[in-house]
């Protein structure tokens, strides 16, 4: 690590310097070799990714602030500062606090708006980067372990933002507070107990906010960066999955190195994200607590919506009729609560850590992926995804019921059946057509790549016929279509051997061929050399030489599937992502 | 048949063919790089250069607006002012940012080698001879240690290490849930001949000033002197109304709960407990904003709508000899939320 010019400047002969005593004391020469020009693939949805590490590190950022001025008390006070509607009101030493940090401390309201919106923003990028996981196939082997790490990040955001929400102790924060209470109670045999376990005594009591600082500021991020550091790792080590295109394959990796290109646009980016964020935090109000003023029990407004990402958990709430409470020997199991609020978010979040394991055993193969699916080529996946994500909006929706039916004058009676209804329904209807979507795009891919774009040119032969002219994809264009395997669902052995004897094990096997053909019958394969030739060589008769020859196409002109060769080629940038 | 750059020593081409059989097509390779304007034209790139020196330049000005706002404009005593403090603080701060990030993007995308490199992957699996090694390196530990063959030995440090949280564990459980004494979900400060009186301020409440379709929230009597205010105005909690006589529809059981058309119910809502605020006088329905669980005054608080299964607890009430609404006991049923041994 040493500059070797003839005539070293002052500057570099100190950088050699430096990198000299960190290399002897460190040995970093070898990461720098390993690392410094590695290289990432780039597309935008990678950058879904890098939004939650940035929003995270922003959190992190305004949140050492914020605690500087926060007090995490459930002492009582009286304000007396400059909010004059506030004026006399009796407090928390919390909410006090979190006004004298909105209004007294400079900048203090603009680094609360920061770190509400960049934590918004946070779970936005960590379920949208999920969904390009998933629709992706970026889960596949060797990834399972860290699709796992990511799904505990999921929820670790969701302790995060849930425990950062309270804190304020405003009227609003206190109702999801006095939920949690209800829904926590409702566990059979132990829910009265853990509900003194999380407040100390009875809700409200005195220690919730100490605790849900502790968990805020220490607990949870402790965890969220030490899993990050885990989910980076896992990155590096695997190497980036890239989507599929000419030049890229399962055995390599085609991008831009980290030094300067990565360095320079993730740096970069960071300071977007960053920018981006300030910019609402400077013109967007969001939690605007002085407006709500303290916890009290007794009050509580209409319209009074969670932050979105438990909006769902609210709206399963509102959906479940209250008749599912039953009592059993004298005891009583609230399934009204239990379900909505338990089972209903283990079922959706069950199936989403769960997937890439159920899908790896209907597909049956060992390999590792590097190469990203297109979302059409797994219709099975993709359906499923959009399943689980219009269940989850529909609840989202339905946690917004009270704004739909005054925004649109509709009575809450009816949208709330209609969720009820949806909930069933929509999850099945969103499968089918995302499947069939998916199968007609495959058809699309097959079609193109059998007989070539529409061009609008119409030529007239001798004999009076016409023909409309196409032309063929180039070999890049074709590629990326042409390249995914499609999969066969899973053949087993016979259930019984030549002999008659039932085999062992036929059972678990058979269970598997059904899940495999649940997930693979419905398919279409890409199309093969032997295919387009045939598709090429019919309807010989016609004579029309394509203006240009290209590749082993030259000539072929076929009724209604004739053929030129591409004039303009198409933008690599365009053409495969 | 790749114009890669290959720069650098690690990274190299690979071979392209994908592990394809002949019914594949194959891997046409790298597609051609085409170059940018600015790596032909060097005024382009010279004006690119610009761009990024221009984006920086904003990111010191931003900085230097931030310090500028943060002395000229201190959130002050007013609404207006407050906003102002924020939005010129907010507004510089974004542009000191955004004119970096914009600035080193554009660098990278404008100005720096934009040749795609290709680098090999390696399989994750260590090669068989690594694995043996590994195995015989643990086997030879696991010798050393003679743990296998020391069963005692095992059981005890097992135990030792599985026993030795509950030092930590059993404090914590012990304290954290207070008393533990679940059984105040069961009771109120309601007693006989408590006062009811308004929320927040805790006046009494005369029988004859309650019209009829008139609401009256209530706390009882003497909540602010209690220990723990909060905690007891969570369960005690009352809305009172009055209905007309032909309206009240009352169990027989319940025949002397109420006064002269006056009832009184909890207010906390028997599906998770959110305050049940929202009363509209037309059809004496309670609504729950959090979950919209809809409940009849006029029939016993019965639930017709919503994911409550339960009507919200009557609270027994009549009037002392001046003439104030009082509680005659506390409620017959715990208030609020479910919970399994609610009925115990």
């Amino acid at each position: 690590m040493t500059t070797t010019t003839s005539t070293p400047t002052r500057t570099a002969r100190a950088a050699a310097g430096t990198a000299d005593y960190l290399d002897q004391r460190t040995g970093i020469g070898v990461a720098v070799k390993t690392f410094a020009r590695k290289i990432f693939p780039d597309h935008w949805s990678f950058l879904l990714g890098e939004i939650a590490l940035y929003s995270f590190i922003t959190i992190l950022i305004s949140g050492v602030f914020l605690t500087m001025f926060f007090v995490p008390s459930m002492n009582e006070t009286v304000y007396n500062g400059p909010w004059p509607t506030m004026q006399g009101v009796e407090m928390s030493e919390a909410f006090a606090s979190t006004l004298r940090l909105s209004f007294e401390v400079r900048g203090g309201l603009l680094m609360r708006q920061i770190h509400h919106w960049a934590a918004l923003i946070f779970m936005a990028a960590i379920v949208t980067h999920m969904m390009r996981i998933f629709f992706t196939g970026a889960f596949r082997k060797p990834r399972e372990l860290n699709w796992v790490v990511g799904f505990t990040l999921l929820i670790l955001g969701l302790a995060a933002g849930f425990s950062g929400y309270s804190l304020p102790d405003d009227v609003l924060s206190g109702n999801g507070l006095r939920i949690t209470d209800g829904v926590v109670r409702a566990i059979p045999i132990i829910g009265s107990y853990m509900s003194y376990f999380i407040f100390g005594g009875e809700f409200p009591g005195q220690d919730l906010i100490p605790r849900l600082f502790t968990v805020h500021v220490l607990l949870v991020p402790g965890l969220i960066l030490a899993l990050i550091g885990l989910h980076l790792f896992f990155v590096v080590l695997h190497k980036h999955t890239q989507f599929p295109g000419s030049g890229r394959t399962n055995s390599n990796v085609v991008g831009y190195p980290v030094f300067p290109v990565y360095t320079a646009k993730a740096g970069g980016y960071f300071f977007i994200v960053f920018g981006v964020i300030a910019l609402m935090g400077a013109t967007m109000s969001i939690n605007p607590v002085w407006n709500y003023g303290p916890f009290d029990p007794s009050p509580v407004s209409a319209g009074a919506q969670p932050d979105w990402y438990m909006l769902f958990l609210e709206g399963s709430l509102r959906l479940m009729p209250g008749a599912a409470e039953i009592v059993i020997a004298g005891f009583t199991i609230p399934l009204n609560v239990i379900i909505p609020a338990m089972i209903v978010p283990g079922v959706l979040f069950t199936l989403l850590a769960a997937y890439p394991f159920v899908e790896a055993l209907a597909t049956g193969d060992k390999r590792e992926h590097h190469i990203l699916d297109r979302p059409r080529n797994r219709p099975f996946r993709t359906a499923f995804g959009v399943s689980l994500l219009v269940a989850f909006f529909i609840l989202v929706l339905a946690g917004s019921n009270d704004l739909i039916a005054t925004h649109f004058h509709l009575s809450i009676n009816d949208i709330t059946w209609t969720f009820r209804v949806l909930l069933f329904l929509g999850p099945w209807f969103a499968f089918y057509i995302t499947k069939r979507i998916c199968l007609g795009l495959q058809r699309k891919d097959r079609e193109l790549v059998l007989h070539g774009h529409e061009t609008g040119r119409i030529v007239r032969f001798a004999s009076g016929e016409y023909i409309e002219v196409h032309k063929p994809l180039d070999a890049h264009e074709r590629w990326l279509r042409v390249q995914h395997d499609a999969i066969r669902p899973l053949e087993i052995e016979p259930a019984e051997d030549s002999r008659g004897v039932r085999r062992k094990g036929y059972r678990a096997d058979r269970i598997r061929q059904r899940l495999s053909e649940m997930f693979y019958e419905d398919r279409i394969d890409p199309v093969t050399p032997a295919e387009l030739a045939a598709a090429h060589s019919h309807g010989e008769h016609d004579v029309l030489e394509p203006a240009g020859a290209h590749g082993e196409l030259t000539g072929a002109v076929g009724g209604g599937q004739h053929f030129v060769a591409p004039t303009d080629e198409t933008h690599p940038e365009k053409r495969n992502r | 048949m790749s114009n890669h750059d290959n720069g650098h020593e690690a990274t190299t081409d690979v071979a392209l063919r994908d592990t394809t059989g002949p019914d594949r097509f194959e891997n046409p390779g790298h597609p051609e790089h085409h170059p940018r304007l600015g790596d032909t034209d060097p005024k382009a790139n010279k004006k690119a250069e610009r761009q990024v020196v221009f984006l920086f330049t904003i990111s010191i000005l931003g900085t230097l607006a931030f310090i500028v706002a943060y002395f000229a404009f201190p959130p002050g005593e007013t609404p207006e002012t407050m906003r102002r403090s924020n939005i010129t603080l907010g507004l510089s701060m974004a542009f000191a940012l955004l004119g970096i990030g914009t600035a080193a993007v554009h660098w990278a995308k404008s100005l720096m080698n934009d040749h795609e490199k290709s680098e090999d992957r390696h399989a994750l699996r260590s090669d068989d001879a690594t694995r043996e090694t590994a195995v015989a390196v643990l086997k030879e530990g696991a010798e050393d240690s003679a743990i296998g063959r020391r069963g005692v030995l095992k059981v005890s440090m097992i135990g030792a290490l599985a026993l030795f949280p509950l030092s930590i564990v059993l404090p914590l459980i012990g304290n954290i849930g207070e008393d533990w004494d679940v059984s105040k979900f069961k009771r109120t400060m309601w007693r006989k001949g408590l006062k009811l009186t308004t929320d927040p301020d805790g006046r009494p409440i005369k029988a004859s000033d309650v019209t009829i379709g008139s609401v009256f929230h209530v706390i009882p009597e003497g909540l602010h002197e209690e220990p723990h205010p909060l905690d007891e105005k969570a369960k005690s909690v009352v809305l009172l109304v009055r209905l007309a006589p032909e309206d009240l529809k009352e169990a027989p059981n319940r025949k002397g709960w109420s006064y002269n058309g006056i009832v009184a119910y909890s207010k906390i809502c028997t599906h998770v407990g959110c305050p049940v605020a929202l009363y509209e006088q037309q059809t004496h329905h309670l609504l729950c904003p959090c979950h919209q669980s809809t409940f009849d005054v006029a029939d016993g608080a019965k639930v017709v709508f919503g994911p409550a299964k339960r009507p919200l607890p009557q609270l027994p009430i009549t009037v002392d000899d001046e003439g104030y609404l009082v509680a005659q006991s506390d409620f017959h049923e715990p208030i609020g939320p479910s919970f399994w041994e609610r009925l115990k």
